[in-house]
């Protein structure tokens, strides 16, 4: 199929069954907000080598926190439930309380609750207290700014991450202004984040390699230096640049929508195709085809 | 269809009347409800002889008449829900462990003591010992909420462990007497000797007040839990200022012939 002067190539993005927790973070102002935003969703890009994929959901009005404070709204997901809970605990331990003024949040309704401010409020060497309000279990830890105020428990849901698209471009210029048209079209919805930097990757995986300790190595078939080299590359002739973006999101319909929103503001001039990754269909339980995405 | 209670005989003496509750009537026919006993004085008599039976149980009850001197009104009630549309006697609620109780009157003595859950609002004033442990008690309410949106006399939350006690109007002495934990709001002004012997626990008053010697001035802050209770309370109907909202608060630590791990937050703002 082509979309103006590019083909979308008949092909899906493997995804993954995965685990999910939103937590809304509170400060003073935006900028407290997103600093402390920004440190718990870093380092995080990739279950592979991280631990788990974080990322900014959305930026909450003051009217519609939970504290009547600036918010960000952060996704993270790991591979299972209980590796997310130890990830909470550290990452909320570790880059939130540090942060001055900031307070911390469960933001999902549904799922299954594991414990972190019950384990975070140890901090407090016997002077954290407990408040039950309108249901909901808090904790005050008392810290060197005044109080830090933290969910006793944030809840996890199945979500599903790894969705994905590959750029293809005639050079590295115009790829990377294809693909950062995609993630700031897929910014703007919720239900979703984008682990990597600015959205994007460009050392995607393959599944395992010649050295036997490394369990993911690069994508030899869509390194443009590597063409006429390995054995089946991806790419045609003038295709010079390959970025990818990688989705997460809370529901296989959230992961599709982005796709679809991502892989349209991606076709431009000099964009030769648009592609995604998959390996071979026998490991995600999720194969999103990118001509079922409806455009 | 709600069950509807009128008050048709006013007691002389007192009416114990624990059987008004969601518990004791479901799955009764209306000949069995009028027959439930109730205890006038130390004379047992059944329920219609005070009461005018009519609807059917759906989990609430509807109770009409001047109540003052009928006792025990939802004691040990789990759920459902008891309106009552007048004056309401002393130990409303006591020890019930989840529904709601509305007053639209004022209250007696003894609101929920020894509640494990559930609300009572008292629309009008209340009286003594609100959410308090019975004399001989070491532990008082459990859990739950009480809102009164007028005002309340002495030892509001004596013995308290656990729960929400708000105050829209002014409390009387001593306030949080023993507590041992839970919190205590008071939107007007409170009494002496606040917090009185006082373990753990959260008192917080919206105007200065004059405390015991065995409290100690911590800071001045934000306390920003205190904006998750006012949403709360917003979402009860009661009015929150957005000074209180957003204004800092003196906090004192005590009672330090205790624990010393209480707090009373006084409002610090303009």
């Amino acid at each position: 199929m082509k979309i103006k002067s590019t083909t979308i190539v008949d092909t899906f993005a493997e995804a993954f069954n995965m685990y999910v927790s939103r937590v809304i973070i509170t400060a003073d102002s935006k900028e407290w907000a997103i600093a402390a935003a920004q440190s718990i969703t870093g380092f995080a890009t990739s279950v592979i080598g991280c631990k788990c994929e974080a990322g900014i959901e959305t930026i909450i009005d003051p009217n519609d926190s939970p504290d009547l404070r600036p918010g960000v709204s952060v996704l993270i997901f790991a591979m299972d439930a209980e590796s997310l809970g130890k990830r909470l605990i550290e990452r909320i331990g570790q880059c939130v309380m540090t942060c001055p003024t900031t307070a911390c949040y469960n933001g999902l309704a549904g799922g299954s609750p594991v414990i972190v401010g019950g384990k975070l409020r140890y901090f407090g060497d016997g002077h954290q207290i407990s408040k039950v309000i309108d249901g909901l279990k808090l904790w005050r830890i008392p810290v060197m700014d005044g109080e830090f105020l933290v969910d006793d428990r944030f809840n996890i849901q199945e979500a599903v991450g790894g969705g994905n698209l590959l750029i293809l471009g005639k050079d590295q210029k115009v790829t990377l202004k294809a693909a950062s048209a995609a993630t700031k079209a897929m910014g703007k919805l919720t239900d979703i984040i984008l682990p990597f930097p600015n959205g994007v990757v460009r050392s995607g995986s393959k599944v395992g390699s010649k050295y036997k300790k490394m369990i993911a190595s690069t994508n030899d078939a869509y390194c443009p230096t590597l063409r006429g080299v390995v054995e089946k590359s991806e790419l045609d002739d003038g295709i010079n640049s390959v970025l990818e973006i990688v989705v997460d999101g809370l529901t296989l319909k959230a992961v599709e929508n982005a796709m679809r929103v991502g892989l349209m503001a991606a076709i431009k001039p000099g964009i030769k195709k648009i592609s995604a990754g998959n390996y071979g269909g026998g490991l995600g339980q999720h194969h999103i085809h990118l001509l079922k995405l409806g455009f | 269809m709600t069950l509807k209670l009128k008050l048709h005989t006013k007691p002389e003496v007192p009416l114990e009347a624990d059987c008004i509750c969601p518990d004791r009537m479901q799955s009764l026919n209306m000949t069995e409800i009028g027959d439930l006993v109730t205890y006038h004085g130390n004379r047992q008599v059944p329920l219609k002889n005070f009461f005018e039976c009519s609807g059917e149980f759906d989990g609430e009850i509807d109770i009409e008449g001047d109540l003052v001197n009928v006792k025990h009104i939802g004691s040990t009630m789990s759920f459902g829900k008891i309106t009552v549309s007048g004056n309401v006697g002393v130990h409303i609620g006591a020890a019930m462990s989840g529904g709601e109780i509305i007053v639209e009157g004022d209250a007696s003595d003894w609101v929920g003591p020894e509640m494990y859950g559930g609300r009572i609002t008292i629309k009008g004033n209340a009286g003594h010992m609100v959410g308090s442990g019975y004399r001989g008690s070491t532990v008082g309410m459990q859990g739950g909420e009480i809102i009164v949106h007028g005002n309340v006399k002495n030892e509001t939350g004596h013995v308290m462990r656990r729960g929400l006690i708000v105050v829209a109007g002014n409390s009387g002495d001593f306030t949080g007497v023993n507590m041992l934990a839970g919190t205590i709001i008071v939107l007007g002004e409170m009494g002496i000797r606040t917090g009185a012997g006082m373990r753990r626990g959260s008192i917080i008053c919206q105007t200065k007040s004059e405390l015991l010697p065995t409290f100690t001035r911590s800071c001045d802050y934000l306390p920003l839990f205190l904006r998750h209770y006012f949403k709360h309370l917003e979402s009860l109907g009661l009015i929150i200022s957005d000074s209180l909202i957003n204004s800092p608060f003196e906090r004192w630590c005590g009672d330090s012939i205790e624990l010393n791990r209480g707090e009373i937050l006084l409002y610090a703002g303009k």
